[in-house]
């Protein structure tokens, strides 16, 4: 078994996250943690939704945001993907896509402020760049035959519409309804930033120690996910569409005399604005690398590969709470499947920044918050497709049961599609972990948002540059690993 | 519409020669049949010319018939007349058809048994439900001359004829690659024989016998 190279790829995993274990920082600092986790387990059985006008806010602020978001993000990805094969389209797309919506929103913040086009951005340019590729992979698959029965001198449109997108509109529309779904996530951590939406309540009522608040926003959260199928209907999405610009509030109006600002100064390189010239630039930049590249760099390694681990290890032990396998088939095993599911639900559609955000509260700055959010989201979405995998898998009837079923039948069958998931979310994982800094965990992040903090843009964008290159780079990564031990994986296990 | 021509023509496969060389001259008004055994190279032709001849207005009937099954009947008939309106008239029609286009499709899927399928998606129907909606979205385009690959491959008796019979009366000018000997000879007026991808036979069909083509098998 150590020879396989599955095998092989994972132990290597597991002895460097080891390693990055001994030299992260792991220490709880809050004064009393377990009383600050009581009272917000207090505030999440005790919710109140007595500020209602407050809590409305927060809800319809969050669900415009993503709809106008998500729907031009979408419509730009189309548009995209139709002239997809271009080099240069591929590698914008790779490009906005690797930069995370929370640094978008940094960035938009210092030119429009707080105006509600500084969030509808963030969620739209890298969700058109995820949009755009999934949507080129989705039609290439289409039967292109009918294209070339249609009748000559009909229009490019008219043609594309009745063969490609009639054929792949199930797919397109499938993935468009999740991503709505991490569209909603999205909206709801640029709070954190400014915009009005849920962040923005959840962190000012935790602020103020109103936890029972605190409790009511998080449930109507996972309400609004969990019942996304009821209320997202075909039908009533243009509804949605049409009502959400206006529902995304006024926010500050944009002072345009900072937009020009923001190129013709703010992002000019320090040593060029002082008149330094080129020569200027080698000490600027090696001081950037130096001070805060590096250092980023290097904790924001360190943590992914320790979260990419706890990732794994919690995946494999949640599947069998959704898998059939385990639950059984009958009535109580459906009751246990359905609890199971329950659980896989709110851990996978709490976003890791909001999880980060209560953990830090409650157990004091260190990396140990945010390796337990990356963990719990990303293992929770893991388990689940995991889980989903293995009800397709046929058992012989006097297959062991319990823990030797779990170790010898099911694992070992689904470890292939399990690593190719986990490698899928390498990059997904990175990117977070580069985020979650702005909450005060020395990644990229940090950086990106300190250097925002004295005002000095220049440094803010090259190392949020940086950050980018370092996200297509373990996206490369990730793709030369699934391929050379031969793993399959689907659009649909996209972030 | 001229007479329509292919001059020193070949085609070769995997480097090697599956068609030609050979010219082969449609006249405007004749219905010609391509017959020979399988792997003859009458498909190959028959690409070649929807290939070069599409531009020129050609209604064309692959052999994999080149239907979108998640749409339905309707609208895969429809696709016949994709040019004949704007681009906006069509993507209407895509969520919501206009009555006079129902109109002039349903009698159509009467003619070929197929009318109460016309709003089931095309991929639940069976290979010979879908060759009627090619032959219909063929008849629906009203193109100047039709090329068909084995336009009756998974039809028999009756309805084989009623389709020979509406392609024949939509389209004066056409190139069938047939399969069937007997039909060829009743439905088309001249019968090009191929055999290792050259032109082994050329005639009238009224001067032709079943027996004749016997030769080419």
């Amino acid at each position: 078994m150590r020879h396989s190279a599955t095998v092989r790829t994972s132990l290597g995993f597991v002895a460097l996250a080891l390693v990055c274990l001994l030299m992260a920082d792991f220490q709880i600092s809050a004064h009393d943690p377990w009383a600050e986790l009581g009272r917000l387990f207090l505030g999440v059985t005790r919710p109140s939704f007595s500020a209602m006008d407050y809590l409305g806010e927060a809800v319809v602020r969050t669900l415009a945001f993503a709809f106008v978001g998500v729907g031009l993000g979408a419509a730009a990805g189309l548009m995209l993907a139709l002239v997809f094969r271009h080099r240069a389209v591929r590698t914008t797309c790779a490009f906005i896509r690797a930069i995370h919506e929370l640094f978008w929103a940094l960035i938009f913040l210092q030119f429009f402020g707080l105006h509600p086009l500084t969030g509808v951005l963030a969620i739209a340019i890298p969700y058109a760049g995820i949009f755009a590729k999934v949507y080129a992979e989705i039609l290439d698959e289409s039967d292109p035959q009918p294209s070339t029965v249609v009748p000559h001198g009909a229009g490019v449109v008219s043609a594309l519409a009745y063969t490609r997108f009639s054929q792949a509109w199930p797919h397109l529309a499938s993935y468009t309804a999740y991503r709505l779904e991490c569209g909603l996530r999205s909206s709801a951590v640029l709070g954190f930033v400014g915009m009005p939406t849920l962040g923005f309540y959840l962190e000012s009522s935790f602020a103020q120690g109103q936890y029972a608040t605190v409790g009511a926003l998080l449930l109507l959260f996972y309400a609004l996910i969990a019942t996304l199928k009821l209320w997202a209907r075909p039908r009533l999405l243009p509804l949605y569409l049409l009502a959400a610009p206006f529902l995304l509030g006024d926010g500050l109006p944009i002072r345009w005399q900072s937009v020009s600002r923001f190129f013709t100064e703010d992002i000019v390189p320090e040593p060029l604005r002082q008149g330094e010239g080129v020569a200027g630039l080698v000490p600027w930049l090696g001081d950037i690398l130096a001070n805060d590249a590096l250092p980023g760099l290097w904790n924001t390694l360190l943590l992914t590969q320790i979260a990419l681990v706890a990732t794994g290890l919690l995946a494999l032990m949640l599947y069998p709470l959704v898998s059939q396998h385990f639950t059984g088939r009958h009535a109580t095993g459906r009751l246990r499947g359905a609890l199971g599911h329950g659980v896989l639900v709110i851990l996978r559609s709490t976003p890791e920044y909001l999880l980060a955000f209560i953990l830090l509260q409650l157990w004091g700055p260190s990396m140990l918050p945010a390796v337990v959010a990356l963990a719990i989201h990303n293992g929770g979405i893991i388990g689940h497709l995991v889980g989903q995998r293995s009800n397709q898998i046929t058992l012989r009837p006097d297959a062991p049961r319990g823990i030797e079923r779990y170790a010898f039948e099911l694992t070992p069958r689904l470890y292939g599609p399990f690593l190719a998931l986990l490698f899928y979310r390498w990059e997904i994982i990175m990117r977070e972990t580069a985020i979650l800094g702005i909450l005060g965990i020395a990644t990229l992040g940090f950086y990106v948002d300190s250097a925002i903090q004295e005002i000095r843009f220049d440094r803010a964008m090259i190392l949020i540059l940086i950050t980018a290159l370092l996200n297509i780079g373990v996206d490369v990564l990730a793709r030369r690993l699934r391929n050379r031990l031969r793993l399959r994986h689907t659009a649909s296990c996209e972030p | 519409m001229t007479s329509l021509a292919l001059t020193d023509l070949v085609a070769d496969y995997g480097g090697e020669r599956v068609i030609g060389p050979l010219d082969l001259t449609l006249a405007h008004g004749e219905r010609v049949s391509l017959v020979g055994k399988s792997g003859a190279g009458k498909s190959t032709l028959l690409g070649v010319m929807q290939q070069r001849w599409r531009h020129l207005g050609a209604a064309l009937m692959p052999q994999q018939l080149g239907l979108v099954p998640s749409l339905s009947v309707f609208h895969n008939v429809y696709m016949g007349g994709l040019a004949r309106h704007s681009t906006w008239y069509n993507l209407v029609t895509l969520a919501r058809p206009f009555r006079r286009d129902i109109d002039a499709i349903t009698p159509l899927l009467e003619r070929f048994d197929i009318a109460d399928k016309c709003w089931a998606p095309v991929g639940e129907l069976s290979g010979g439900q879908s060759q009627r909606v090619a032959a219909a979205r063929a008849i629906h385009q009203r193109g100047g001359f039709l090329l068909a690959d084995e336009p009756i491959s998974a039809l028999d008796g009756p309805l084989a004829e009623r389709v020979l019979t509406a392609l024949g009366e939509a389209y004066p000018t056409s190139v069938l690659a047939m399969h069937d000997v007997e039909l060829a000879l009743r439905f088309t007026d001249r019968v090009v024989g191929i055999a290792d991808g050259r032109i082994a036979l050329d005639e009238a069909t009224h001067r032709l016998n079943a027996r004749d083509l016997l030769e080419l098998y």
